[in-house]
């Protein structure tokens, strides 16, 4: 039997305290889809990161066709034949597919050849693209899709992906799918990072768990359930939230009426002639592929921009469109951002000051200009309790606590506070699957107590679980609200690719 | 073999407070090392110069009246710091509110009237200080323009402005032609507090700014908006708060600041407006900001310290022929100490063997 393709062999990464890689046995064999399969933190990033030159292990080797090697930087790993297309594009955007294309190349092949080979590789595996276009036009998808071509076009026997659906729309998804099978039919390896995991009994066929930095099962996903992978990533059983959709019953908590917000920055996303409306006791989620205009509608709903128009957003019918952010606070309003770390917290403060942050305004912790301390240790105790966070010390910082720790802090200091209308972005994005259930249950108690609760998404299943209606954003557009009964990923998928939208008007630039 | 820094995900407050003195310690050791490359007995030297200005009543007089205006001005800096807004201008702030104050006095010259004319002349020096700190704030919050430079610059305009007004229409006629204006009347002059030095209330001033300032940065929400602008920009915003205007408001703050310890300066310390009125004391303030970790009691500490190696300096100048440029080697050494012990504060260096075993 020939030597596996790569191999890791006891490889141990540390940072400080922290061992993100604890003795790791990883083998990888030609023309195989290996999953590499672990909750967020669990290891899975540093471990590829290693395999690609962009990390030293601490201990322990790496043998690539049975023998060992030393890749100290990326451009060690691709001469071995080791490609790798990142969760974060690094894209310009102002140059085209091809002058991208040619930057990441190591050689000094000339731009219009490099086309002619794009144009090749990408015919061959499935991924059009045009190598004249520049790549701020594109979206994510066809972006993931240079990524891709740019790594096929060194010739790669091993080619790792991270997370690469995360972006994509379920049709789109399919495409990587077919692209897959033609690589792996080359005698190609492909190691696959993911935790969604119906994906990934559908394509590998082998599987490396990671928990906590070690390899703790390996096991032919095709052989087993999506429940028995969820346990084996997560170490126990993991329960559903209760949650019957239904339609609207209450009164409207938050409006939008045609709201239309030019872009914060070049190359950002226009809200177009959004509306939507918020009842009490609902779960309104908001799906989309990033990049859609879902972090322009998030600041435009909380006031961190404010609308043209006073009327552009109502808030219990009282117009708010030129209120900041407190004032909408004031009247009942609470927001979550995505960004855990430097938005919706700052890393080096202590829990108390975070719940400062955004409780300063409505919360009863200031008086007379004055912070009232024992007010805000005392809160943090209740989001403690209610919400069941661990942590070391009474008042850490809040970069001291895990991912899904801190976001329980940032929806349960606001939850805490009974709004009357929520807004949530990525509510459990990177978090492990016991606080995502606690979130997404506190989420629906909120709204069955009366509440209007907006969840933006880019996590179909999730929404799918808490949301009565959904609506999905397209390039800065908003569509109707679907009820969820009776509503499939497919329909969903096909909004996400623009179907149904109104054309775009061609760019102003 | 190689030298790793390594992130610290939490500081020990043993660090926080050991790193000024460790930064401390290395500059005494630097200049342990330059006395003996210069010729003297280091300890004789270093005896000199950091315990001799603290060995009698004068001495700590004179190191009280020199940390006041450090303390001052350096107490504003760090407000500016902390969020992240660059004030390195003090030195033209603090002229400026010398100059304002001063044109009081002279106004009133000759015929000063009650007990109102010091105060306000305070009030006037703390004032010209303000508006002069708000015009990087306004560059920098309408059009953008980098504080830094713009403050910085703008030293130079009050320096020229102060050497121009003192050649010129403020001239003393009775000065021999020197570039002084007239002594201040003694209504227009601060009180001393002790018969026989040169201590006045401009030190308690201080130490009463401290205290505001303490209390300001740690208990009220405009101490939590100061440190969380600076700390995480975005958040702020996700909190409400307005980074322009509270560029405004600290810039305002420490402008005013160091006006107030220029006019303590002119109409205590000097009794009249003349070019050399300050030895540095903006600029030196900026190192008392960073040694005292952008804290008002650090600066306070911070601010005594410095003081004394002025008072060293004049000592070493008189009794050991050393230059005055001495001085000013410490005090770019305590810089360069303190900005790179700081960084043990964030990471922890750590020694690794090669990675392939």
């Amino acid at each position: 039997m020939p030597a596996p393709l790569i191999q890791t062999q006891q490889v141990v990464k540390r940072f400080g305290a922290l061992v993100a890689n604890d003795h790791v046995d990883l083998t990888v064999e030609a023309g195989e889809v290996h999953a590499l399969l672990g909750e967020n933190g669990a290891g899975k990033s540093t471990l590829v990161k290693m395999l690609y030159g962009l990390l030293q292990p601490d201990a322990g080797r790496i043998l690539w066709r049975g023998e060992k090697v030393v890749l100290d930087g990326p451009r060690a790993a691709r001469r071995r034949g080791i490609g790798m297309v990142f969760q974060h594009f690094s894209l310009f955007e102002a140059m085209t597919v091809a002058e991208n294309v040619a930057l990441a190349l190591d050689g000094d092949e000339p731009l219009p050849r490099i086309a002619a080979r794009l144009a090749e590789v990408s015919r061959a595996y499935g991924l059009p693209l045009e190598p004249g276009r520049e790549v701020w036009q594109l979206s994510v998808g066809e972006r993931q899709r240079i990524e891709i071509v740019r790594c096929l076009m060194q010739d790669p026997q091993l080619l790792i992906l991270d997370e690469p659906t995360s972006v994509l729309t379920p049709q789109e998804a399919e495409g990587l799918f077919a692209t897959l099978d033609r690589i792996r039919a080359e005698g190609r390896a492909v190691l696959y990072i993911s935790h969604k995991l119906e994906e990934v009994r559908r394509i590998c066929e082998a599987a490396t768990i990671l928990r906590h930095g070690k390899v703790v099962a390996r096991c032919d996903p095709r052989a087993e359930s999506a429940a028995s992978l969820a346990r084996m990533m997560v170490g126990s059983t993991v329960l559903g939230v209760t949650h019957e959709a239904a339609a609207p019953q209450g009164p409207v908590r938050l409006a939008v009426a045609s709201l239309s917000l030019p872009p914060a920055e070049a190359h950002g996303v226009a809200l177009r002639d959004v509306s939507l409306s918020l009842h009490g006791g609902e779960v309104l989620g908001i799906a989309g592929v990033a990049g859609n205009g879902q972090d322009e509608l998030f600041a435009a709903l909380s006031g961190e921009r404010l609308a043209p128009r006073a009327e552009a957003v109502l808030l219990d019918r009282r117009p708010v469109g030129r209120e900041g952010i407190n004032a909408r606070r004031r009247l009942g309003a609470a927001f979550v951002p995505e960004e855990r770390l430097g938005h919706a917290a700052a890393p080096r403060f202590p829990l108390s000051e975070n719940a400062l942050l955004s409780g300063h305004a409505a919360g009863g912790f200031v008086a007379g200009g004055l912070v009232r301390r024992g007010q805000l240790l005392g809160f943090v105790d209740e989001v403690t309790r209610t919400f069941d966070l661990r942590k070391g010390t009474r008042d850490p910082e809040a970069r001291a606590l895990s991912g899904g720790n801190l976001q329980k802090f940032t929806v349960g200091r606001e939850i805490l506070r009974r709004p009357m209308v929520l807004v949530v972005a990525q509510p459990t994005w990177g978090v492990d699957a016991g606080a995502a259930r606690r979130i997404r249950q506190a989420l629906l108690d909120l709204a069955a107590e009366g509440s209007g609760v907006l969840a933006i998404s880019q996590d179909l299943d999730e929404l799918l679980e808490i949301a009565d209606r959904i609506a999905v954003m397209f390039h800065g557009r908003l569509s109707a609200p679907l009820p969820v009964s009776g509503l499939t990923r497919e329909t969903l998928g096909l909004l996400m690719g623009g179907s149904g939208f109104p054309a775009d008007a061609p760019e102003a630039a | 073999m190689r030298l790793v820094l390594e992130r610290r995900s939490e500081t020990p407050l043993a660090l926080r407070l050991g790193s000024p003195l460790l930064a401390v310690t290395l500059t005494l050791a630097s200049a342990f090392v330059i006395f003996a490359a210069m010729g003297q007995d280091p300890l004789n030297a270093l005896h000199v110069y950091f315990i001799a200005p603290l060995s009698d009543s004068w001495g700590l007089q004179e190191v009280a009246v020199k940390a006041t205006p450090l303390v001052l001005i350096s107490v504003g800096l760090a407000l500016c710091y902390r969020s992240n807004n660059w004030n390195i201008g003090a030195e033209g702030q603090f002229l400026v509110g010398a100059m304002a104050g001063g044109w009081l006095a002279l106004a009133t010259h000759g015929a000063p009237d009650g007990p109102w004319l010091l105060p306000a002349m305070l009030a006037c020096g703390a004032l010209g200080g303000a508006l002069f700190a708000l015009i990087p704030a306004l560059l920098k919050t309408r059009f953008g323009a980098n504080e830094i430079l713009t403050s910085l610059m703008l030293v130079y305009v009050a320096e020229l402005l102060l050497d121009w007004l003192v050649r010129g229409p403020w001239r003393d006629p009775q000065g021999f032609n020197m570039p002084v204006t007239v002594t201040f009347e003694p209504e227009a002059v601060v009180p001393l507090l002790l018969e026989g030095g040169r201590l006045n209330i401009g030190t308690p001033i201080a130490l009463l700014v401290v205290a505001l300032l303490a209390v300001l940065v740690g208990r009220t929400l405009k101490g939590f908006e100061i440190r969380l602008v600076g700390e995480a920009p975005r958040a702020a915003r996700f909190a409400g708060f307005d980074e322009k205007k509270l560029t405004w408001t600290v810039f305002a703050i420490s402008g005013a600041l160091a006006g107030l310890a220029g006019i303590l300066e002119a109409a205590g310390t000097v009794r009249m407006l003349q070019p050399g009125i300050s030895p540095g004391y903006g600029f030196t303030a900026i190192i008392v900001a960073f040694l005292g970790r952008l804290n008002p009691v650090g600066c306070l500490v911070a601010g005594v310290f410095l003081a004394v190696t002025f008072i060293g300096a004049e000592n070493a100048q008189i009794m050991l022929r050393l230059p005055l440029d001495v001085t000013r080697v410490f005090q770019g050494l305590l810089l360069f100490y303190v900005l790179a012990c700081d960084t043990l504060l964030l990471y922890r260096p750590r020694l690794v063997r090669g990675a392939h075993a």
